[in-house]
C-alpha cells in the first residue's frame, strides 16, 4: 500500500516537472535570442556590433537591449520582419535625434532612479544651453552629440577608467574634434587647446600624479552645457578651486582695472589652457615675468613688484639655509626634529605669501613673509646650536677619554708594581 | 676613616669571614686568559643599563600618546638626556654583543663541561633574557620602526603551534600592537625582566665563584705535562684591577659611540601607515629573521613559518642542553660538540651579514 502511494507521488511530480519545462522553455530560449547581434557581429565597419562589445555597455549590463533604442524585433531571424516599421524598428538613429533619444530615459528621474538614484537627469536641458546643443538645433550636425563623447554600443560609466569621459580621458576626447584643424575651420576657433593643456600644471596633476580632482576641459567649460566661461567670469570658474586667490583678487585694484579693460581676469597672468606651475619668476623681469607686460619700468607698481619679489626670494633662501643647517645637524646625529617640524610652518608662510600676492599689496605680503622669516631664523639657529652642542660633546668626550687613558695607565703601573 | 668604618662594621657583621674566600680566590693565568674578561664586561654593561635605565625612568612616560614625546624631551631638553639615552641604547647593543662573545668563548674554551653545566644553562637563559630586554626596550620610544618591528616580532610568536595565538595576544595586550602593548612591554622591561635577570646573574656568579674559572683542556694538559708552567693570579686585587681596566675601555667606547653616533629617534609611530619597505629587526635577531625568510612558504604539508619557529625553538632548546650531550670519555661526542659550535658561529655571523645585505 505504501509503495503504491510512493509510486503515485513520483509519477505526479515527474508530470509536473515535465509540464513546467514545456511551459518555460520558449521563454528561456527567447531571452537568449538576439538576432540583431547575430547578424551585426558579422557585418563590417560602423554596422558591426559584436556580443563582446555590447556586453561591455552599461545599458546591456542593466538589461537593456538593441530594441530599447532601435526598436524592431530581436527575437525574429527574418531580417524583413525583425527590422520592419510594423515591429517599431527605427533604424540608424539620426544624429539630430540622438540627444532626444538618450534624454527619453536620462531625463526621466522616476525611470533613472531604479538604476542609479544619484545620477543627474538634467543632461538634455543642459545640452540645449551648450554651444553644441544650440548649433545642433540650428541644423549643424557636425557638433558633438551624446554618442560622440560617451561612445556607443560599448558605453561605460564615467567612473570606468576606459570610458572616454573618465576625467583622465576627457581632454583627449574633446581634442578629437577641437584639435582637428580641418574639422574646426568653419567655426574659426583655435585648435591648440589640447596641446596647451598637455603642458599645463593641471594636466600634470591629472595624468602624471593621477589626481582625479584636477581640472580638465569639462571642469571649466561644463560638460553637457559646455560653453566658454566668458571673459568677465573667468575668476568665478578658477575660484571653485583657488578660493583664497580669487577672494583676494576680487578685492584688488587689478580686478577693477581688468574689468574696465575687458581683460579675462586670472587668464591675463596665468594663461588659460597652458597654465604653468606658478613661480616667483613670474614677478621678475625675465621671459616668464608677467607684470612688466603691462607696467612701465620704474613706476609705482614696478617698485611694488620688485619689493614683493625680494621679500619672497629672501624667505625662500632663509628656509633653504635653515634646511641645510638642520640637515647638517641631523647628519651629525643631533636631535632637531622640533625645528624640522616648524620648517613646515615657515614653508606655509611662504605659500601664504605667494597667495597674498593676489591682493597686490606689498604690506600684506610682507607681513606673511616676516612671519616665515622669524620661524626660518629660529630654525637656522636651532641647526647651528645643534652643531655647537655637537662640538661641545666631542670636547667633553676628548676630556673623558683622556681621563680614562690616565686611569688605564695608572692601573697598569699599579698592577705592575703589585706583581713585581 | 675608611679603616675605622670597616672595623666598626666588622665588629657587628664579621665582614672578614665573608671576604676571606675572595682573598684566597685565584684565577688561572695563561695565553687565553683575556677571554675571561668578557663575562665581567657584560656584567659591567648590565650595571650601566640599570643605572641609565633608572635615570631615563625619571622622565619617560609609557603610553601611546606620551612615550615618543617624552623620549624627544629627554633627547632635547633634559641636561645630558641625550647622553643617558644614547649610552642606554648603545650599552644594550654592546651588552648583547659581549654576551654572545662570552658564550662562544665559553664554548670554544670548553668551559661548559662538567661540573659547569648549570653555569652554561643559566648563561644561555641570561642571553635569551637579555635579548628579551632588547626586544621590549626597542618599542618603548614608540617610533615607526619600533612599532612595525614589534608587529612583525609578535606576529612570529603567533605562529607557534597551539599556544601561538594566545601568546601573541598576551604579548600585545590585545589582537593588535597598541598603547596596551607599550605599557605591557614597559612592564616587562623595567620589572619582570630585571627581576629574573638579577636572580639568574646571582646564580651564574655564585656558580662561577663556587667552581672557579675553567682552564681550557689544552692548557690543562700542558700544565700536567709541565707543572712548573702553571700560573695563577689572585682574584683580588690582581684580576679585579685588570677587569677594571677592561671596564674603563668599555666606558670609553660607549662614550665615543654616544658622542659620535647619538641614538636616533626617527618619527612617531603611526599605526595607520603601511610598514616601511625592507623593514628589518635589530642585528641580534637578524640571523633568525633571515632564516625564517629563506624557508619556503610551504614545506611538504607544513607551513614554512611554523616550521621555522619550531626549528628555532628546538635549536634553542638543544643549545641550552648542549653540555649534557658531551660525554667526558667519548672523543667523538667532543668532536661533535666542537663541530656544532663552529657551525653555529659561522651560521650566526653568515646569516647576520646576509640579512644586512639582503634587500
Amino acid at each position: 500500500m505504501a509503495s503504491l502511494r510512493n509510486n503515485s507521488l513520483l509519477a505526479v511530480s515527474s508530470a509536473l516537472l515535465l509540464a513546467g519545462f514545456i511551459l518555460l522553455a520558449p521563454s528561456l530560449f527567447a531571452q537568449a535570442v538576439n538576432s540583431c547581434l547575430d547578424c551585426h557581429s558579422a557585418l563590417d565597419g560602423t554596422l558591426q556590433v559584436t556580443p563582446e562589445k555590447f556586453s561591455q555597455d552599461i545599458h546591456a549590463q542593466k538589461g537593456l537591449t538593441c530594441v530599447s533604442c532601435h526598436g524592431g524585433d530581436a527575437s525574429n531571424y527574418d531580417p524583413d520582419q525583425a527590422m520592419s516599421r510594423k515591429a517599431g524598428w527605427k533604424g540608424k538613429i539620426d544624429r539630430k535625434q540622438v540627444p532626444q533619444l538618450c534624454g527619453s530615459c536620462h531625463s526621466n528621474p522616476a525611470y533613472m532612479r531604479q538604476y542609479n538614484p544619484s545620477l543627474r537627469t538634467d543632461q538634455l536641458d543642459q545640452y540645449h544651453t551648450s554651444m553644441h546643443g544650440k548649433r545642433l538645433a540650428a541644423g549643424d550636425t557636425k557638433v558633438a552629440v551624446c554618442t560622440d563623447c560617451h561612445s556607443v554600443h560599448d558605453l561605460r560609466p564615467a567612473i570606468d577608467p576606459r570610458s572616454p569621459v573618465n576625467p583622465v580621458n576627457v581632454a583627449k576626447t574633446c581634442s578629437r574634434c577641437h584639435s582637428d584643424v580641418a574639422y574646426m575651420k568653419p567655426y574659426g576657433i583655435p585648435t591648440d587647446q589640447f596641446a596647451n593643456y598637455s603642458i599645463s600644471v593641471h594636466h600634470d596633476a591629472m595624468v602624471v600624479r593621477g589626481d582625479l580632482s584636477a581640472p580638465t576641459c569639462t571642469t571649466c567649460h561644463g560638460n553637457h552645457g559646455a560653453l566658454p566661461p566668458g571673459v568677465d567670469k573667468v575668476q568665478n570658474v578658477c575660484a571653485n578651486c583657488h578660493a583664497f586667490q580669487a577672494q583676494m583678487y576680487g578685492k584688488s585694484s587689478h580686478f577693477k582695472a581688468f574689468q574696465e579693460k575687458g581683460l579675462p581676469g586670472c587668464v591675463v597672468c596665468h594663461s588659460n589652457h597652458a597654465i604653468h606651475m606658478p613661480s616667483d619668476a613670474m614677478l621678475g623681469t625675465g621671459p616668464t615675468g608677467v607684470c612688466m607686460k603691462c607696467h612701465a619700468p620704474g613706476d609705482h607698481c614696478d617698485k611694488a613688484r620688485a619689493a614683493i619679489l625680494t621679500d619672497l626670494t629672501q624667505l625662500d633662501q632663509s628656509i633653504k639655509n635653515a634646511d641645510q643647517s638642520l640637515r647638517l645637524a641631523e647628519s651629525a646625529g643631533m636631535e632637531v626634529s622640533e625645528a624640522r617640524l616648524s620648517q613646515d610652518q615657515a614653508q606655509d608662510s611662504l605659500t601664504k605669501a605667494r597667495v597674498t600676492i593676489h591682493t597686490f599689496q606689498t604690506a600684506l605680503v610682507d607681513a606673511d613673509v616676516q612671519a616665515g622669516m622669524k620661524i626660518a631664523a629660529a630654525n637656522l639657529k636651532a641647526g647651528r646650536d645643534a652643531m655647537v652642542e655637537r662640538n661641545h660633546r666631542r670636547i667633553g668626550l676628548g676630556i673623558c677619554l683622556l681621563a680614562i687613558a690616565f686611569m688605564l695607565v695608572g692601573l697598569w703601573l699599579y698592577i705592575k708594581k703589585l706583581e713585581s | 676613616m675608611f679603616a675605622f668604618l670597616y672595623r666598626w662594621l666588622d665588629e657587628r657583621l664579621h665582614l672578614d669571614e665573608l671576604i676571606a674566600p675572595f682573598k684566597h680566590k685565584t684565577v688561572p693565568q695563561h695565553r687565553l686568559s683575556y677571554w675571561y674578561f668578557f663575562g665581567g664586561i657584560t656584567l659591567f654593561l648590565f650595571m650601566i643599563q640599570v643605572l641609565t635605565g633608572i635615570l631615563l625612568l625619571l622622565y619617560y612616560r609609557p603610553g601611546a600618546n606620551e612615550a615618543f614625546e617624552s623620549v624627544q624631551y629627554i633627547m632635547t631638553r633634559v641636561q645630558f638626556g641625550w647622553l643617558i639615552r644614547s649610552i642606554h641604547a648603545w650599552a644594550a647593543n654592546l651588552m648583547i654583543f659581549t654576551a654572545f662573545v662570552h658564550m662562544f668563548s665559553v664554548l670554544f674554551l670548553k668551559a661548559y663541561r662538567k661540573p659547569r653545566e648549570l653555569t652554561w644553562v643559566t648563561g644561555v637563559i641570561l642571553l635569551l633574557l637579555v635579548m628579551g630586554f632588547g626586544f621590549s626596550g626597542y618599542l618603548l620610544p614608540w617610533n615607526t620602526l619600533a612599532f612595525f618591528a614589534t608587529k612583525v616580532g609578535t606576529e612570529m610568536a603567533g605562529q607557534v603551534p597551539i599556544v601561538g595565538k594566545a601568546m601573541m595576544i598576551f604579548l600585545r595586550g590585545g589582537p593588535e600592537v597598541t598603547g596596551a602593548t607599550l605599557t605591557r612591554f614597559f612592564g616587562f622591561h623595567v620589572a619582570v625582566l630585571p627581576g629574573l635577570v638579577t636572580v639568574l646573574i646571582a646564580m651564574h656568579l655564585f656558580f662561577v665563584q663556587r667552581q672557579g674559572m675553567s682552564v681550557p683542556p689544552k692548557i690543562e694538559a700542558e700544565w700536567i705535562e709541565n707543572p712548573s708552567a702553571r700560573r695563577e693570579m689572585k682574584f683580588f686585587p690582581n684580576f679585579m684591577l685588570r677587569e677594571l681596566m677592561a671596564w674603563y675601555v668599555a666606558m670609553g667606547v660607549l662614550g665615543a659611540l654616544a658622542a659620535f653616533f647619538p641614538w636616533n629617534l626617527s618619527t612617531k609611530a603611526d599605526p595607520f601607515i603601511s610598514a616601511p619597505a625592507g623593514i628589518k629587526p635589530e642585528w641580534y635577531f637578524l640571523f633568525m629573521f633571515q632564516t625564517l625568510k629563506m624557508i619556503p612558504s610551504k614545506v611538504w604539508i607544513i607551513d614554512g613559518e611554523v616550521l621555522g619557529i619550531l626549528g628555532c625553538s628546538v635549536a634553542g632548546l638543544l643549545w641550552l642542553l648542549l653540555p649534557f650531550f658531551e660525554n667526558e670519555k667519548s672523543s667523538r661526542s667532543k668532536a661533535w660538540v666542537t663541530g656544532i659550535s663552529i657551525f653555529a658561529l659561522v651560521y650566526v655571523i653568515g646569516m647576520t651579514v646576509y640579512g644586512f645585505l639582503a634587500q
